[in-house]
């Protein structure tokens, strides 16, 4: 399967002599060397990902790690130093400037940390611009706006201006606005990051049941992890500008690659995060205490066993027998791996 | 023997500056000890490094201080003729508009120009206050029999704003668009706001007949569109970048993005611009009246010049009324603009 978009051996160097420096970072110099020796700042540093069509990828990372700057790279609202990005087989650092901006109507939207809506524009007009932008008839511009607006929420406000709107409510906008230009893909910004944690609950719901029924590639940064792996298909964990981990979340969560990741995963709620279906194992016991579905979370069953950790549990998916389940496996996953010794006194990230 | 011959001789310039020694004209240091005796020119400016002056006694072939003020006049006589070829085209139909305005203003009659004037108020300002406020003062004019001169002045104004906004925005987002546009153009605005207001006139005479039109019309200009060129470039430089962001994102064209999004983001301190530019254009137009401009202006200049008190203050306090409903009626859009852009 070819990805939806794919990055290879992706530089982004800040400076004055960025393509110097691009040899030099290959050679194995690091940031604060570079920055220290050569006044210059890796932003990102050989970065691979493959993002499949109709999945959500995720991409995390702390402050300074370089996911906004990366997510800027897919629309080249930033130029690479180094790389190749391509988008349905096509290298898009091979495009004009009118070829890009069709690009940006075409295939991407993006939705932004702070919404950076037009605040003379009602939230009509606002869900609007994208068609408007490519010249699209009025009355379909109307129409369609119309209907991601109600889609997301918003029926009834669409002659309000966004100052008259809660945080939440203007974000709807940006979603509507995005999925107004109808593309395939759709990148998002720390879109729910500016948002209060009640409020970021309801987005995210949003967003899962849009992408149930829509199937965009949603490439989503955020420094949430809870956020992460609650959205993830694809996870990628970014540190100073280079992938640390990319996978599956819940073989990033129960098999982390550095202690940086374990430090990071050691803080969130297991329970709720792990599926099933990841602790699974295969069938060997002949009696069962019921069946579980495999996507659910081990915090379900943990409620339906009562917390009796002799039972054994039979998944399903479907009406697929996959597999057993043995609480006590349950138990241990529940645990984060036990750090390899002489590391477990190193500060938390 | 004068103080620097020295200078000049160890330096062996001695021949150089005596190349075309001839009885120059005195300096006024020369003529004051002529007439006050010896002392006056021993004690020379009193300052401790050569003027141009002293310089000259030793050393004929340096220039006295006059002959820069000479040498500037004579340079801008000798290019006046090639400077008038290319300006005066350029300019003829500033005159026009101008003289086609003020004649538009004079000719209508009142029932027609105060309802015109009053309607205009209304969909700027779209305040009930501001619209009858104009209506008093336009209608204390008349009752002073200053409306005809007030219209005049009025005229200018609109003129000289209209075109300052119409040559303004476009330089204004030039100079956003360019840290280099920005720094060139930043100290030539600078000289446009300090150079004393009579001091535009001086080439304009020149160039122009005084009973041109544009002459005034180009001074009042000059001096008037500063603020709204430095408004427009702050305000797009202010323009918020996430939704400028937003906009590339989107695929919008350098022009969709100035039209649909610059511009309209900047508005609030593009019309800031205007209300200072309104300002600065009736301060000149008193100025102005120097060289031929009607209006107000006229009969403040005859209140100096004859001491006609009342008539000077009468006619200068019209001003500060035409000053005041133009500023009201300016703010009063500038507010709604911003009211709409904040509504709660």
């Amino acid at each position: 399967m070819t990805a939806k978009i794919s990055i290879r051996h992706l530089y982004k160097i800040f400076g004055p002599r960025e393509k110097e420096m691009v040899a030099k970072v290959k050679a194995g110099i690091d940031k604060p060397t570079l920055l220290e020796q050569h006044s210059h700042v890796l932003g990102l540093d050989d970065i691979n990902v493959d993002i499949q069509a109709g999945q959500t990828t995720v991409i995390m990372g702390l402050s300074g790690s370089g996911k906004s700057t990366l997510i800027r790279h897919l629309n080249r609202l930033i130029d690479p130093t180094a790389g190749e990005i391509r988008v349905d087989g096509d290298d898009i650092m091979k495009l004009g400037k009118s070829e890009l901006r069709r690009l940006r109507q075409k295939k991407m939207s993006m939705v932004f940390q702070k919404f950076a809506l037009l605040p003379h524009r009602t939230v009509l007009q606002n869900a609007m611009m994208p068609l408007s932008v490519q010249g699209v008839a009025a009355s379909e511009q109307d129409r369609e706006a119309r209907k991601w607006l109600a889609r997301v929420g918003l029926d009834g406000f669409e002659d309000r201006y966004p100052a008259q709107l809660s945080g939440g409510m203007q974000q709807r906008v940006g979603i509507a606005r995005a999925l107004t230009a109808n593309t395939d893909i759709m990148l998002m910004d720390e879109a729910f990051s500016a948002l209060d944690p009640l409020i970021r609950t309801d987005m995210q719901n949003l967003l899962l049941e849009l992408q149930a029924e829509l199937h965009k590639t949603i490439v989503f940064i955020t420094h949430d992890l809870d956020e992460a792996l609650k959205l993830a298909d694809h996870l990628v964990i970014l540190k100073d500008g280079a992938v640390v981990q990319q996978g599956e979340p819940q073989q990033i969560l129960l098999e982390p690659a550095t202690p940086y990741i374990e430090d990071f995963v050691s803080d969130i709620n297991r329970a709720r995060v792990l599926r099933v279906g990841s602790v699974t194992s295969p069938l060997s016991a002949s009696r069962f205490d019921g069946d579980i579905d495999a996507g659910s979370t081990l915090e379900k069953l943990i409620a339906l066993s009562d917390g009796d950790t002799n039972h054994v549990y039979r998944v399903m998916r479907g009406d697929e027998v996959i597999g057993q389940l043995d609480m006590k496996d349950l138990v241990k996953a529940l645990v984060p791996r036990v750090r390899s010794s002489g590391e477990s006194g190193a500060p938390k990230g | 023997m004068a103080a620097y011959d020295n200078l000049f001789d160890t330096l062996g310039l001695r021949d150089w500056c005596d190349a075309d020694k001839s009885e120059a004209p005195m300096s006024m240091a020369q003529l004051l000890s002529q007439t006050q005796g010896a002392d006056a020119a021993a004690e020379e400016t009193g300052l401790p490094f050569p003027s141009l002056d002293v310089l000259h006694e030793s050393c004929h072939a340096i220039g006295q201080t006059r002959d820069l003020t000479a040498g500037l006049e004579e340079g801008f006589l000798s290019i006046r003729g090639q400077l008038k070829t290319v300006l005066d085209p350029i300019t003829q139909p500033l005159s026009w508009m101008l003289d086609g305005t003020l004649y538009v203003f004079e000719t209508t009659p009142w029932w027609v120009m105060i309802p015109l004037l009053l309607l205009l108020s209304w969909v700027v300002s779209r305040s009930r206050a501001v619209t009858a406020f104009v209506a008093v003062v336009l209608l204390f004019f008349a009752l002073i029999d200053h409306y005809e001169v007030a219209m005049q002045t009025l005229a200018i104004v609109f003129v000289c704003t209209g075109l300052s906004v119409l040559l303004g925005v476009p330089i204004g987002i030039g100079m956003s668009r360019s840290n280099t546009a920005q720094r060139l153009i930043v100290p030539i605005l600078d000289l446009l706001q300090t150079l004393p207001t009579f001091v535009y006139l001086i080439p304009l005479i020149f160039l122009f007949s005084v009973t041109e039109s544009k002459l005034y019309g180009i001074a009042i200009i000059l001096y008037a569109i500063v603020p709204v060129i430095r408004l427009t470039d702050l305000g797009i430089r202010l323009v918020d970048q996430d939704v400028v962001e937003a906009a590339n994102a989107f695929g919008m064209t350098p022009n969709q993005k100035l039209f649909r999004v610059e511009l309209p983001l900047a508005l609030p301190n593009i019309m800031a611009g205007v209300n200072q530019t309104i300002m600065m254009s009736l301060a000149m137009v008193v100025i102005a009246s120097l060289v031929s401009a009607p209006g107000l202006g006229v009969l403040v200049l005859r209140g100096i010049r004859n001491l006609e008190l009342g008539v000077g203050i009468v006619a200068g306090l019209g001003i500060v009324l035409l000053a005041v409903i133009l500023d009201r009626v300016s703010k009063a859009a500038l507010s709604r603009v911003d009211k709409q852009r904040n509504a709660q």
